[in-house]
């Protein structure tokens, strides 16, 4: 009863020491983000008007996606509405072709990972280049993000070094973190200025006045969007906010729930096109309103994408981001895996113990592990139920609902206790696979009970 | 006040002991406690594993069973909390559910409604408190670590009670141990790594024994424990407070 996620995590786990360091160096990033929470007495009472909000603006949606839109163009911005993904892709390939644009620079923006957006562009012709750090080292590698707000968390600095001594050539064994970071920035500062188009993702789009803020730790975006005169943005119809003092509840928690800092080095707002420039912001449903229509998972929607749930998940932190076949892991990710295709993303739904720590540290208190607990629930219905799971769901529903078979079963299973060691611990037993069973007792409490033996 | 006794059904079978220290310690607290029989079991594994229909016989049965009583008490946060927190959806539509309400695991119920502050026993010894998930968590036994609220430990409050006891509290101190019934099996390596990293965290307390109000997360942990020779001993809340009855 494996699934994708329990075999590639059995994978990432059989590397001990690399395994280990993942665990540590997430768990690390939750250890800042419980002390900074903890500096603000208001904490709790912020993730509560945060969820307030959010809950407001996905229930009345069309007004302040209307608001947002007449705001940003008002503001001379042209407004794109796209369904899917593939709509998307096309209107960006669009305004670049309007533009004659070749070289697109990029600031990080998941929405595009989840539009497969690089890839078609790629396949156009034009040149993409991401600008976080960690985007472009993946991008150098070829290799996906393997978290949504520390994409390269995987890869150490000296697979960092290598990678830039065969693509930017730096020198042979050094990878001293701020000669690379160095390196990095003349590399990228080049394709900022023979860019032809900017693109940046979008934190929040504020309604009351068509802004969007995008939060950066290396001014990226700011810097993707000051040579080009092109800025086309890509935002998911839920980031719409409804204004300013609304804002201001997201800005505190974002940083110190994703990262354990107090904010972004960079919270950047752009309103308009540069003089002479042109400003296109592109609203993307692709699946957002289906979500909003399910009554049990609608909650996805006020997600912030911080990634919190990934770093306090103990799940996450010993599997890594890979482990998931979805392209956002950890909590979240198993549920908008789900809400994509149940079919192709159920391997997900394993990778939790319901431990619920997810839930508390979630700055807009979305439901996450109700909402795993509730897509087990639906296994059956849509014929991802495991056999063995189900057959002993079923065996134990016999036996509990039967006090008689019951007490007779109690009553043969001390037996197991003596069997031959290698008669339980075989490749079928996978609770013995690291672990001794417990010995099942002589008397049980009822036995005892009856015999008054219980005083 | 009567008091239903609730023996989960893998307490009732691997840990027998740690139905009757709870009976013992409500007895020596003058409660007027009864053990309903014909009990097994409140239907969460099957529930956990994604067949909580197969949980509604039971949360019926459980419902009609305890319904005479003014609470309903188990020595097992994770079977209380699902009882609590599930047990009003499973019977939606088919009748009110009462068991939600009356339902508490022991050391709420001793710490809330008795609001013990004196136990008799002793216990010289050096316990690590292993903080189960769905206790923090659902029932708020403790403030969850990751919340900025007032920090309190009702268990710790009931185990300082005790002569002579040293009660101590892993780093991560509320973090999983793995165990999330199915989950142990269906992700054997993931489950294996949480309980392992769990046990050198009590470990490095320089704990003797590990302690908490859940027998299935100490089964997990002392499963492993056993296989790979660790030196710690493995006891339930309940069996502490009600040491020297």
């Amino acid at each position: 009863m494996s699934t994708k996620h329990s075999k590639a995590a059995a994978r990432f786990l059989s590397n001990e020491e690399g395994s280990q360091w993942h665990n540590q160096s997430i768990w690390y990033v939750r250890d800042k983000r419980d002390t900074l929470s903890k500096g603000l007495p208001e904490w709790e009472e912020l993730r509560n008007l945060s969820s307030d909000i959010k809950r407001h603006t996905v229930t009345h949606l069309d007004q302040y996606l209307e608001k947002f839109a007449l705001q940003a163009e008002a503001n001379g911005v042209i407004v794109h509405w796209a369904k899917d993904a593939g709509e998307h892709n096309q209107i960006v390939y669009d305004i670049l072709q309007q533009h004659q644009a070749k070289k697109l620079v990029k600031s990080k923006s998941m929405l595009t990972e989840e539009c497969h957006l690089n890839d078609f562009l790629i396949s156009k012709g034009i040149d993409v280049v991401e600008t976080d750090l960690g985007e472009r080292i993946l991008q150098l590698m070829n290799i996906k993000p393997s978290h949504i707000v520390m994409p390269a968390i995987h890869i150490k600095r000296e697979e960092v070094g290598k990678l830039f001594e065969e693509k930017l050539h730096t020198e042979k064994g050094n990878s001293d973190p701020t000669y690379l970071t160095k390196a990095a920035r003349i590399h990228l500062r080049n394709e900022f200025m023979s860019a032809d188009a900017g693109m940046t993702g979008a934190n929040f789009g504020v309604a009351a006045s068509g802004d969007i803020v995008v939060c950066t730790n290396e001014g990226n975006a700011d810097m993707s969007t000051s040579m080009p005169k092109l800025h086309i943005v890509s935002m998911g119809i839920e980031k719409v906010i409804p204004d300013y003092a609304s804002l201001s509840v997201f800005l505190r928690l974002l940083a110190r729930s994703a990262t354990g800092q107090p904010t972004t080095t960079y919270t950047s707002h752009f309103r308009k096109a540069r003089p002479g420039g042109e400003m296109h912001i592109i609203l993307v449903d692709n699946g957002r309103s289906d979500i909003l229509g399910d009554e049990l998972h609608w909650e996805t929607l006020k997600c912030l994408r911080c990634g919190a749930c990934m770093n306090t998940c103990p799940v996450y932190r010993r599997s890594g981001g890979y482990s998931y076949t979805y392209f956002i892991p950890g909590p979240i990710g198993i549920n908008l895996g789900m809400l994509r295709s149940p079919q192709e993303y159920s391997d997900n739904v394993s990778a939790c113990s319901l431990c619920c720590s997810c839930d508390n540290v979630c700055p807009a208190k979305i439901n996450l592990s109700e909402q795993i607990y509730r897509w087990r629930q639906s296994f059956d219905t849509i014929g991802k139920a495991d056999k063995m799971k189900k057959a002993m769901s079923y065996g134990m529903s016999i036996i509990f609902n039967n006090p008689g078979l019951y007490r007779t079963a109690l009553k043969f299973a001390p037996i197991i206790n003596k069997l031959p060691h290698g008669l339980i611990y075989n490749g079928l037993n996978a609770w013995g696979q690291g672990r001794e069973l417990p010995s099942f007792a002589k008397h049980s409490f009822e036995e005892l009970w009856k015999k008054g033996q219980v005083k | 006040m009567r008091i239903g006794l609730f023996i989960p059904c893998y307490v009732n079978s691997l840990f027998p002991e740690v139905g009757v220290a709870a009976y013992k310690l409500l007895k020596h607290l003058d409660v007027d406690v009864d053990y309903p029989l014909n009990q097994t079991c409140c239907g969460q594994p099957m529930a956990n594993a994604g067949f909580e229909n197969k949980a509604i016989p039971l949360a019926k049965k459980f419902e009609e069973m305890f319904k005479g009583y003014d609470y309903v008490v188990a020595p097992s946060a994770s079977c209380a909390a699902f009882v609590k927190l599930n047990y009003p959806r499973l019977l939606e539509g088919k009748h009110f559910c009462q068991t939600s309400d009356k339902m508490m695991d022991i050391c709420e119920f001793l710490h809330d409604v008795l609001k013990v502050r004196t136990l008799p026993g002793i216990f010289p010894h050096k316990v690590s408190l292993h903080n189960s998930c769905h206790g923090v968590r659902e029932l708020n036994l403790s403030s969850a670590s990751e919340l900025n609220i007032p920090t309190y430990s009702k268990i710790k409050d009931l185990l300082s009670l005790v002569e002579g006891i040293t009660v101590m509290e892993p780093d991560h101190v509320d973090e999983c141990c793995g165990f999330g019934g199915m989950f142990s099996i269906e992700e054997p390596e993931v489950s294996v790594r949480m309980g392992t990293d769990k046990i050198n965290n009590h470990l490095a307390t320089g704990a003797e024994y590990i302690t908490g109000p859940d027998s299935s997360c100490l089964m997990h942990m002392q499963g492993i424990a056993r296989r790979t020779g660790k030196p710690i001993k493995f006891i339930h809340v309940v069996e502490i407070l009600a040491a020297g009855l």
